[in-house]
């Protein structure tokens, strides 16, 4: 049984995949990044909360152009979690504007990122149209 | 000229666009060299410089000064991304204001002809076993994994955003107001272009990020622009001619992105503008109907939409409205970038934010040709630096 790993440390793999994001106990604001004190009001005491995985999509563009190796075209997107920003791609579905609106309800979902040499597999995630 | 006004006594900018033979500091000195020609003084008087590079390594205040005049005065290299030359100015506002220097320069330069995407162009590749590591514990580059890192990308998700929350956008709109630029341009010889496109050449040519083609993009090219600020006071002292083409700093502004839900996952480029925008038409005394002109921070076509509302120009949610009333074109009530902006003048990065106070400066002196907006008064420049900084300023013909 190969071992996976996430992508990144906001991502939490398992039966429910979900984000995490880190909350600042006095005022709310919400990050992705490890934190020094809260940008909003500089409190140094967080909690980890649950981000929803349904949201709507707030902006999109679709990239054309990037560096080498990144594929393209890809959707970037920011997704509105009931509330929380969330940066990501938008998966399963064409890279089109016919194909993407803004205001979509989308949900999240995995995508794997690949296999290292120890064996290990990446999964990261992005959000997908919600039937 | 109250004697704690900042005026601007000389300015100048290079032809933009691709200088093969001309190095950072032969296009600073060029325009330096014309600036102060420009003010009717020479180095000796000058009592500060703030110089701006982002791509050359360092130093180009003093090596600048080894070329045009070492006279020992103190240098701030300053940095601060597309906002770097109007950091420049603020900076030497800030030293004139204080008290300490009656006459300044404030010098930004940049070499970018041929450059590609200056950020998201280079991705490092995995490694050999996923390790967490940076601030999000990525096991690997997050670059068009997790959204996009690239300028024309973010810029573009920005105007698809305003579109979501006040409707009206689409890809045509916004290939006509690159358009504009495009088409205003065509009476500037010193802008990098200066053809005209039509729309069907902006729609159907290279797609970099929905919904900016390539000519909806900032131009990368060659340019350095100066300026010399003299106090109020100090100008008293000057001759008539001097006074009678000096303008008037009536609002300089500089501020950054204040948090706020989101701000951290798209870059929120409208809070600090507004912020900035506020301040200075409260500092000017100047109500934006009252403008002749405006040079705003085109640097992608669905960044003009947003600051058309985040500068007040048009009612909150109405820049839709607003450009297709035809209030932008040079021949409207509120012509924006009538220089042909970032898109068609061209973006050498720090040279930007002193390259738009260059044009309106021209336009309020009357000197601006071909394009000259009628009996312009006031105009309003504004940059935006990602990360974020924005700087406003708002400039007057002087009262001679």
């Amino acid at each position: 049984m190969p071992q996976t790993v996430p992508f990144v440390d906001y991502l939490v793999l398992g039966e429910r995949p979900h984000l995490v994001a880190h909350e600042c106990t006095a005022c709310g604001a919400r990050f992705f990044d490890r934190r020094n004190a809260c940008a909003n009001c500089f409190g140094t005491s967080f909690t980890q909360v649950d981000v929803p995985t349904e949201g709507e999509v707030r902006a999109f563009t679709i990239v054309a152009h990037a560096a080498p190796g990144v594929p393209v075209p890809f959707v970037s997107a920011t997704v509105d979690c009931a509330g929380t920003s969330v940066r990501a791609n938008l998966i399963n579905v064409a890279p089109t504007p016919e194909a993407v609106r803004l205001g979509m309800k989308v949900r999240l979902a995995l995508a794997p990122v690949g296999v290292d040499q120890a064996g290990t597999e990446a999964v990261s995630f992005g959000f997908e149209p919600r039937p | 000229m109250a004697s704690d006004d900042v005026w601007i006594l000389g300015i100048s900018m290079t032809r933009f666009g691709k200088h093969p033979d001309s190095d950072l500091i032969d296009l600073a000195a060029e325009a330096t060299m014309n600036a102060i020609a420009d003010a009717g003084i020479t180095m000796r008087e000058i009592g500060v410089l703030a110089a701006g590079n982002l791509r050359g390594g360092g130093g180009i205040g003093q090596a600048l000064q080894k070329q045009v005049g070492q006279t020992g005065i103190p240098v701030y290299n300053v940095a601060n991304a597309c906002a770097t030359g109007a950091t420049a100015i603020r900076v030497v506002h800030m030293a004139l204001r204080a008290g300490e220097a009656d006459f300044g320069l404030a010098v930004g330069v940049e070499k970018l002809a041929g450059a590609g995407l200056l950020a998201g162009g280079e991705r490092v590749g995995d490694s050999a076993t996923w390790a967490p590591q940076g601030r999000f514990g990525a096991v690997g580059p997050l670059d068009g994994r997790i959204g996009t890192e690239t300028m024309p990308g973010v810029f573009a998700q920005i105007g698809m955003e305003y579109g979501h929350r006040y409707g009206g956008t689409s890809f045509e709109l916004f290939a006509r107001i690159s358009e504009k630029n495009h088409a205003h341009s065509t009476l500037n010889p010193l802008a990098s272009y200066q053809r005209r496109f039509t729309l069907d050449e902006i729609m159907n040519d290279v797609m970099i990020s929905y919904p900016n083609t390539r000519p909806m993009c900032s131009a990368n090219c060659d340019g350095a622009a100066a300026a010399v600020l003299v106090t109020g006071a100090a100008l008293k002292t000057l001759a008539p001619e001097q006074r009678r083409r000096a303008v008037k700093i009536s609002a300089s502004v500089l501020t950054t992105d204040p948090w706020e839900e989101a701000c951290q996952v798209l870059p929120n480029v409208n809070t600090l503008t507004r912020n900035a925008a506020r301040r200075a038409y409260d500092t000017a005394g100047v109500d934006p109907e009252d403008l002749d002109l405006v040079e705003l921070h085109d640097c992608f076509a669905t960044a003009e939409l947003v600051h058309y509302d985040n500068l007040m120009l048009c009612p909150e949610g109405g820049a839709v409205d607003f450009f297709n009333s035809g209030a932008t074109w040079r021949d409207g009530a509120t012509p924006v970038n009538v220089s042909g902006g970032l898109e068609s003048k061209g973006h050498p990065i720090s040279a930007t934010g002193i390259a738009n106070i260059w044009e309106v400066a021209t336009h309020l002196r009357g000197e601006a040709g071909d394009r000259q907006i009628p009996g312009a008064r006031v105009g309003l420049a504004h940059v935006i630096g990602l990360g974020s900084a924005c700087g406003v300023h708002i400039l007057e013909r002087g009262a001679a």
